[in-house]
């Protein structure tokens, strides 16, 4: 496996992204551009309750509204077939519009269209709606009293969705039993929210031939064909799904919302186009939130730190739909990686989720499916065993790391880890910050009664969804596809199944196939998003682009090669097998002065491809054999302000080693983006509901975007470990940083506030809740 | 209502709605999409465009009628035809976007800012930019493309 000690002709560059010009002139294209003559615009009406029946909806108001051309409700919808929408989980449905009752605060409760934005507006005010409040069901431990059932439209009258579990609970009980040290702690990891700049949009149109063309913001474009099929009954040839540049989506784009039923059914019920842009505030409190899992950790270990056991159970607030979009056979996603970067020989891990009155989700917010809340939990975990213990977080990772030599390295929850060096990136994380310095400083800084912290997180993820065998989304099975076509000239086109919403697959595909052809990237196009031209695909989230999409870009370009050395040979004038691909090139073997490059290849193809099959092309679906494991040390710097409580996050340094670098500036972007949702959520963001089951982070002056100034400044480095199954050895990076920081962040604040004996605050760790901790460890001192 | 506004130097005149936000105005009447929404409450930035060259104001706050008679530039007059301006090329350079959604707020936000403070320092930038949003970059490449507009905007020649 080559790594990036080798000079490559494209991978490994810092080239500038190719899709930047469009962007800062302004000419980058979102849905919200798309304007179609004759477009009616949508507008929801929403619950004010988080749990009510609903007596009536009156609707006569809202069309006598100028403008107003028609308003549908639930009850309309469920006259023709479509009331309910089948969740990308595939074990529950949601309702498009509620029928019979809301389920929680903002549920979509009935759909106006008007002629302008405004007038949809003041459509959806006018539109009358008498409920009954019942009792709402705010949090997962009141749901699993069952006093409330939540969703009588289901078989089991119950708000409990499903129990899952992995490992050997009986194995794991009797290792704690004989454990000499065990700690225990309830770690919540909040309901947080993807909250791209970009809301959710999408033009529905029927064309003259009846054909539906839905321009949409999609991390999944064909998975929307086949469930827009399936749900509607549209044939799929009739379905044309665009999604054109996306503003970010973070996992927030990936079910398909109430308001795209809407506006499809209103298209083909006006027989006009129909928009419809969701509202901030319509973002953060009805489509996919994040987390929300409630984790009793516990670890063994025997007195010099060794790990003899874990287990861990988890109670999941869902919502009113499970619409967490994880694949079929893993309802509680990837959370198996709990065990993180250690050897961990019997561990347990059960997740039982509920209904509550709030909006559904349970998305991989920025991570593989809910990798971000095992890894928060384990390296918490390490740091208040670490405590208990006596021993530096450091050297207690050290003692409990999965060696080198050990991968791959079959985890005690079911995971073959493909390759890892762990010691060596701590070691470089630690030396690049100083760490002896800086723990010399803290011991300095404690004499004083100062509050200074060192946080570590040394996280390994599971990503790039995967292996057919065991991932499916919907029954489709979870591989992904690339389909290159090299031009008479050299330039060329690559169309994958997934879909960049700011990852820069523009730039790094095109480097791709421009090192395995040895041409140039700035000639290869690069098209995604479009179900009419792309190969089918699963879409871009939980990291796995690179991993899948990456990989058939490989693997095609390699069949071009195959083809393009046989035309290489009837141009050299040699038979096949005395031609060699190398220094990116063709030459006859052993000469390198006989030699034709991949460009003249490519005209011969389409002038003179002699015996051979003329054309320059190819296509691959890539299953992958395995998942890829990447991973990170990450090493934060605080210090508490004793008074007031404020945490300052002095230094972070992140080294991530997620195997072969295609485009170090891409992948250092990805890391800032990461580390500073990572620093929101450890600091800033929660959605709250109160007891009642109201939303109280309803828009961006609630729900906290960390501006330029709070931002730390990020530093950041590398290992190089490739993937021994990819076909570059890449592994996928832009969710590492969101994934492994959250922990370090805490770690440090924790570790800050260790000499006072608090052990343990539950994000977002605000200055109120640091505050809280030193006044409450302060009366404890003194009393 | 009808409004009056000069945009990246090409006159509009428009009868709207008197309710009507400066940003719909801009990409539903001007067809100038290139500014954008992306918060109910000022809180974002995306929409940020300058009036009279010299002021950056959050254009889902103004109601179109409040900006006729004005001149606006938004990021769709920041190049000069071919040639990016240097804030423009200072953000491609320094890859400071990824999804470009705040992109257009961020460079216009930065240009009032450089014509207030030619050599600003981190910290300055920092502030300046601290009404605009940015989910993608952790803002430090936006730092640096700042930077290095302001270098260029003060020696044109040298930056070459």
């Amino acid at each position: 496996m080559s790594t990036d000690a080798k000079p490559r002709h494209a991978i490994g560059h810092a080239i500038k992204r190719k899709e930047d010009p469009r962007f800062v002139q302004g000419k980058g294209h979102y849905v919200d551009d798309v304007t179609l003559p004759g477009m009616l615009y949508l507008s929801l009406v929403r619950s004010p309750y988080p749990h009510a029946e609903i007596k009536r909806i009156d609707i006569s108001d809202a069309l006598k509204i100028p403008g107003v051309k028609a308003v549908i409700t639930g009850a309309d919808l469920e006259a023709a077939g479509l009331g309910w929408l089948p969740t990308f989980h595939g074990f529950d449905k949601q309702m498009v519009l509620a029928i019979g009752k809301v389920l929680f605060q903002y549920q979509e409760v009935a759909a106006v269209f008007a002629e302008t934005r405004a007038a949809a507006a003041d459509g959806a005010e006018a539109v009358q709606v008498e409920y009954e409040p019942l009792p709402a069901v705010s949090d997962p431990f009141t749901a699993k009293k069952d006093e409330v059932i939540l969703r009588p439209d289901r078989e089991a009258k119950t708000n409990h969705i499903f129990h899952w579990e992995v490992g050997d609970r009986d194995g794991a009980d009797r290792a704690l039993e004989k454990s000499a040290r065990r700690v225990k702690q309830r770690i919540w990891f909040q309901r947080c929210h993807p909250a791209p700049l970009e809301p959710c949009a999408c033009v529905a149109h029927f064309d003259t031939m009846g054909r539906l063309q839905f321009h949409v913001t999609s991390q999944a474009p064909h998975v929307y064909r086949t469930a827009l099929a399936i749900v509607t009954g549209i044939p799929e040839d009739k379905i044309h799904v665009m999604a054109p540049d996306i503003g970010g989506g973070f996992g927030n784009k990936v079910p398909v919302y109430p308001g795209y039923v809407c506006a499809i059914v209103g298209a083909l019920k006006l027989g006009r186009p129909v928009k419809w842009v969701e509202t901030r505030t319509e973002n953060l409190t009805s489509t996919g939130f994040a987390r929300d899992y409630h984790m009793d950790v516990e670890l063994g270990a025997s007195p010099d730190g060794r790990l003899t056991a874990m287990k861990v159970s988890t109670t999941a607030d869902h919502g009113a739909f499970d619409a967490a979009a994880d694949p079929t056979k893993y309802p509680a996603g990837m959370f198996g990686i709990v065990t993180g970067s250690y050897q961990v020989p019997v561990a347990h891990a059960e997740v039982d989720a509920y209904f509550t009155n709030k909006a559904p989700g349970g998305i991989a917010y920025r991570c593989s499916f809910r990798v971000t809340e095992a890894s928060y939990a384990i390296e918490r975990a390490m740091d208040i065993l670490a405590d208990d213990l006596g021993i530096d977080a450091a050297e207690l990772r050290r003692r409990n790391f999965i060696a080198k030599d050990q991968f791959p390295y079959a985890s005690a929850l079911g995971f073959t880890y493909d390759s890892g060096d762990y010691e060596q990136t701590l070691t470089k994380a630690l030396e690049t910050i100083g760490y002896q310095d800086l723990l010399k400083e803290q011991a300095e800084k404690r004499a004083r009664g100062e509050l200074m912290g060192i946080g570590l997180s040394t996280f390994t993820e599971v990503v790039g969804a995967g292996p057919s065998k065991h991932f499916d989304i919907l029954g489709i099975k979870m591989f992904d596809s690339a389909e290159i076509r090299i031009h008479p000239t050299g330039a060329g086109i690559v169309r994958t199944g997934t879909k960049s919403q700011g990852q820069g697959h523009e730039t790094t595909w095109a480097q791709i196939v421009a090192e395995e052809l040895g041409l140039d990237p700035q000639t290869i196009m690069v098209e995604e998003g479009d179900t009419d031209t792309a190969p089918y695909g699963l879409g871009t989230y939980a990291s796995r682009s690179t991993p899948t999409a990456g990989a058939a870009i490989a693997m095609a370009a390699r069949r071009i090669r195959e083809k393009a050395r046989k035309i290489a040979a009837h141009l050299l004038e040699v038979g096949e097998g005395d031609v060699e691909w190398k220094d990116y090139k063709f030459q006859i073997t052993g000469v390198p002065t006989k030699s034709v490059t991949m460009k003249e290849v490519a005209f011969a193809a389409y002038t003179n491809p002699g015996q051979n099959e003329p054309g320059l092309e190819a296509t691959h679906y890539y299953d992958p054999p395995n998942m890829t494991f990447p991973s990170g040390a990450y090493v934060a710097v605080v210090d508490i302000d004793r008074e007031t409580g404020e945490v300052k996050v002095r230094r972070f340094l992140a080294v991530d080693d997620c195997g072969t670098v295609i485009n170090p500036l891409v992948v250092e972007g990805q890391i800032h983006g990461g580390l500073t949702e990572g620093f929101a959520i450890a600091f800033m963001q929660e959605i709250q509901y109160d007891h009642e089951g109201n939303n109280l982070n309803t828009n961006f002056t609630d729900y906290l975007i960390p501006t330029a100034l709070e931002t730390p400044h990020w530093e950041t480095a590398k290992t190089v470990t490739p993937s021994p199954h990819h076909p570059i050895g890449a592994k996928g990076v832009g969710e590492s940083p969101n994934v492994g920081s959250p922990a370090a962040f805490v770690n440090a604040v924790i570790d800050a506030l260790s000499p006072l004996g608090v052990r343990h605050i539950d994000m977002p760790i605000t200055r109120d809740k640091v505050w809280r901790a030193i006044r409450g460890a302060q009366a404890v001192s003194v009393g | 209502m009808r409004v009056n506004v000069a945009v990246n130097g090409a006159a509009y005149s428009r009868e709207v709605e008197p309710r009507t936000l400066l940003a719909y105005f801009l990409r539903d009447d001007c067809g100038l999409t290139g500014t954008h929404v992306g918060c109910d409450t000022s809180s974002c930035g995306c929409c940020v465009v300058v009036m009279d060259g010299e002021i950056a104001v959050k254009s889902c706050t103004m109601f179109a009628v409040q900006a006729d008679g004005h001149e606006l530039t938004t990021v769709e007059g920041l190049a000069q035809g071919a040639t990016l301006h240097p804030i423009q090329q200072a953000f491609w350079d320094q890859h400071g976007l990824q999804c470009g959604y705040c992109t257009p707020g961020m460079m216009l936000t930065s240009l009032v800012l450089l014509k207030q403070n030619a050599a600003p320092s981190e910290a300055d930038i920092r502030e300046g930019l601290a009404g605009n949003l940015c989910r993608c970059t952790g803002y430090q490449n936006i730092v640096k493309a700042v930077q290095q507009a302001a270098g260029v905007i003060a020696q044109p020649a040298a930056a070459g």
